[in-house]
């Protein structure tokens, strides 16, 4: 018909929406249901945790820095504990780094079911997020078990642990682990070969191979794309080389193989788990022995003087690191992370750089959605495991 | 009879911002199933609900937006402020955050914890189910 | 490869630069680069097929007052194909806090340098968005610097300013009607 005039509809999306992870806000240009262009907005949870834990002792930055990635807590503390100690040149029990790769592993777990969970939930699949926190309830327990606290149990010190490994905790282990295969095969028949979801993601939300290194993103996006880039094979830490496993890749780059590469990556964890859990003995050291960093145990604490005097040291004014800069990666399950410390020879950090894989999947976004309808993009934003809390700390 | 209707099927308004946001969810799933106190859907828009639990923390940016969705509520509406940051600027005392919520809308109930179990966060709807059972109307 | 090794090997593809070896603890080896060869030194990093670091992993910067230089802006690179990373650092001094972009070379940079500017106010040439990331718009200062408060008393703001003026608003009314009636 001819002149009929078009144009085009600006909406904005957010930063209060239903499907945002988060406070994001998207301002998308639309022609009918096409998205033409869009500009994402992100600040809207800055929290300024860099400033504040430049004021902070280094232990202390341990609970601040859980809080920025919040779905991935321990495996922030652990790369802030990584990077510190190689500062401080501690040569950590071979036990203490076990029991890291296994809460690590755990957490992986923990983030991509709260992933799975709310992937589901926004593309239509209502019962996925039900399931999937109600399995992350039980690693939750296990959470509680080590140190009380469901999400954020800073458990992770710099210098090894904060205290031994409740009775009980490798039969807590093996219980959650007999009991999550199967489920996730559960998981996997709801949604794998289900054809609304395969018309929902397949061909949506494509990225390059070429685009995703150039864009900077890792992590599951990445291998989705094809990149096999993940840091515990490329540059192994806590001796990730002596474990068996698989990093499981795709190779079209969009929102089903980012699915199924994540799946993929919860059963490979499993099978760390289980390794790690062989080598861990029940009791046994559990930090460094080193007397500027631990505190010594209590019955000492409260009979020799030489120990309380250790004690008040250790939690008045803290331990100094040598002056210098420290970057440990660790492959965390949005991919690379770490932290950039900067020491200059004090009790407080100079400087404190959380490496955000969240940040640049954030900046990506834009290639991901042009072209694609506005449902879509609900379903992308869901795919690239965006969380606020890491993007703007 | 008026208040009970109102307090026994009280639905939030989606404000998860941060950490708190993930035990919101929690707090609605299966284990500690909130739709038995009546919190039976939360509602993506503002206009279709009567609570909004601020959940996480508030930067000095998403301010306006905040007085923005609670303006747009229609009355009565009641505020739940969960969590440390929410309440009382938490652990973040700094340039980046609003030390509290309630210096931009009244709030009703105040929910400690950093974030709080989820069972904290059902207390503090019971608690505001029995403020509201104590309200006059108008 | 070692940093002597590296050293050598872009002296050779980029003779004039100015390159130092920086000892460290880190697996990472350090160097740092003079402001002016950025722009050469990253294309030579990024495109020579003995180097391939065309992944840049992060940028940031460093504020180290009241030391001159003040400012350190840090590139970390990562080498797939070679399995090598690299932490590439340039100083800057406090009252001319300006570098070339390199957002034309990775382009993830962008957002990175538009946070370094956002939190450090450190200008980055060549950029083809140079706006606050992270505060909002109209903030006045850059919060990572030594020298801004970590607390600051301010009222925080519940309004936002309108997006459009009166006159786009009528403008727009008049459009709709317009278009209403062609219909």
């Amino acid at each position: 018909m001819p002149g009929i005039r078009t144009e085009t509809m600006t909406v904005n999306m957010g930063p209060q929406h239903p499907s945002t992870h988060g406070v994001l806000r998207l301002v998308l240009e639309l022609d009918g249901e096409t998205v033409r262009s869009s500009s994402p907005t992100i600040g809207y949870l800055h929290t300024g945790i860099e400033k504040t834990t430049e004021q902070k002792k280094w232990q202390q930055v341990i609970p601040l820095v859980e809080r920025m990635d919040y779905l991935s807590a321990q495996s922030n503390s652990m790369a802030f504990c990584l990077s510190v100690e190689r500062l401080l040149g501690l040569e950590i029990p071979q036990r203490v780094t076990d029991i890291r790769v296994l809460i690590a592993e755990l957490q992986r777990i923990n983030s991509h079911l709260v992933w799975l969970g709310t992937h589901g939930m926004e593309v239509g699949a209502v019962s996925v997020m039900l399931y999937c926190f109600r399995e992350r309830e039980l690693l939750l327990n296990l959470n509680e078990m080590l140190a009380g606290f469901r999400m954020f149990p800073s458990y992770m010190r710099v210098g090894g642990l904060r205290e031994d490994l409740p009775r009980g905790f490798h039969d807590a282990v093996r219980a959650f682990l007999d009991r999550f295969l199967p489920k996730l095969a559960e998981y996997e028949d709801l949604l794998t070969k289900n054809e609304i979801y395969l018309k929902r993601t397949r061909n949506v939300g494509v990225i390059s191979k070429d685009d995703s290194v150039a864009y900077g993103l890792v992590g599951p996006i990445a291998r989705a794309a094809g990149v096999d880039y993940d840091v515990r094979k490329y540059f192994p830490y806590l001796g990730y080389d002596t474990y068996q496993f698989e990093v499981p890749t795709q190779t079209l780059g969009d929102v089903y193989s980012r699915y199924l590469v994540r799946v993929a990556e919860m059963k490979e964890s499993v099978k760390i788990c289980r390794q790690a859990l062989e080598r861990i003995s029940p009791t046994g050291a559990f930090a460094v022995d080193d007397p500027r960093v631990t505190p010594p145990p209590k019955d000492r604490v409260y009979t020799e003087m030489e120990a309380l005097i250790q004690h008040f040291l250790i939690y008045s004014q803290g331990f100094t690191v040598p002056a210098g800069e420290a970057y440990v990666p660790v492959e965390g399950p949005r991919g690379e992370h770490g932290f950039y410390v900067v020491s200059d020879g004090t009790n407080r950090p100079w400087r404190v750089k959380s490496r955000a894989p969240s940040l640049l999947a954030c900046q990506a976004l834009e290639r991901m959605i042009v072209g694609g309808l506005i449902a879509d993009v609900i379903a992308v934003i869901g795919s690239i495991d965006v969380v606020m809390g890491d993007v703007d700390r | 009879m008026v208040q009970w209707a109102r307090r026994s099927s009280i639905w939030p308004v989606t404000f998860g911002l941060a950490c708190c946001a993930i035990e919101m969810m929690a707090m609605s799933c299966s284990r500690y199933d909130v739709a038995r106190f009546g919190a039976e859907v939360f509602r993506g828009s503002p206009r279709q609900s009567d609570l909004m639990i601020v959940a996480g923390r508030l930067s000095r940016k998403m301010a306006p937006a905040l007085r923005r969705i609670y303006d747009q509520m229609p009355e009565p509406k009641w505020v739940i402020s969960m969590g440390a940051c929410a309440s009382i600027g938490g652990v973040f005392d700094n340039y980046a955050l609003v030390q509290g919520v309630d210096q931009i809308v009244p709030v009703d109930v105040y929910v400690p914890g950093c974030p709080p179990r989820p069972e904290s966060l059902i207390y503090g709807i019971v608690q505001l189910q029995r403020k509201i059972a104590l309200q006059k109307l108008a | 490869m070692d940093t002597g090794g590296l050293i050598a090997l872009l002296r050779e593809a980029a003779p004039t630069a100015q390159l130092e070896d920086a000892p460290g603890i880190d697996l990472q080896p350090t160097i740092y680069a003079a402001r002016d060869d950025m722009p050469e030194l990253t294309r030579v990093l990024r495109d020579r097929p003995e180097l391939a670091y065309t992944l840049l992993i992060e940028l940031t910067a460093v504020d180290y007052w009241p030391r001159e230089p003040r400012f350190e802006v840090v590139y970390l690179l990562v080498s797939i194909a070679h399995r090598h990373r690299l932490r590439l650092k340039v100083r800057l001094h406090g009252d001319d806090a300006r570098v070339a972009t390199v957002s034309d070379v990775w382009p993830a940079a962008n957002w990175l340098e538009r946070e370094v500017w956002d939190l450090f106010g450190i200008v980055f040439d060549g950029h083809p968005d140079p706006r606050r990331l992270l505060m909002p718009e109209d903030w006045e200062g850059f919060p990572l610097r030594k020298d801004y408060p970590v607390q600051v008393k301010l009222t925080p703001r519940t309004t936002e300013a309108l997006q459009v003026t009166e006159e786009e608003f009528r403008a727009n009314l008049t459009k709709d009607r317009l278009s209403r009636d062609q219909a």
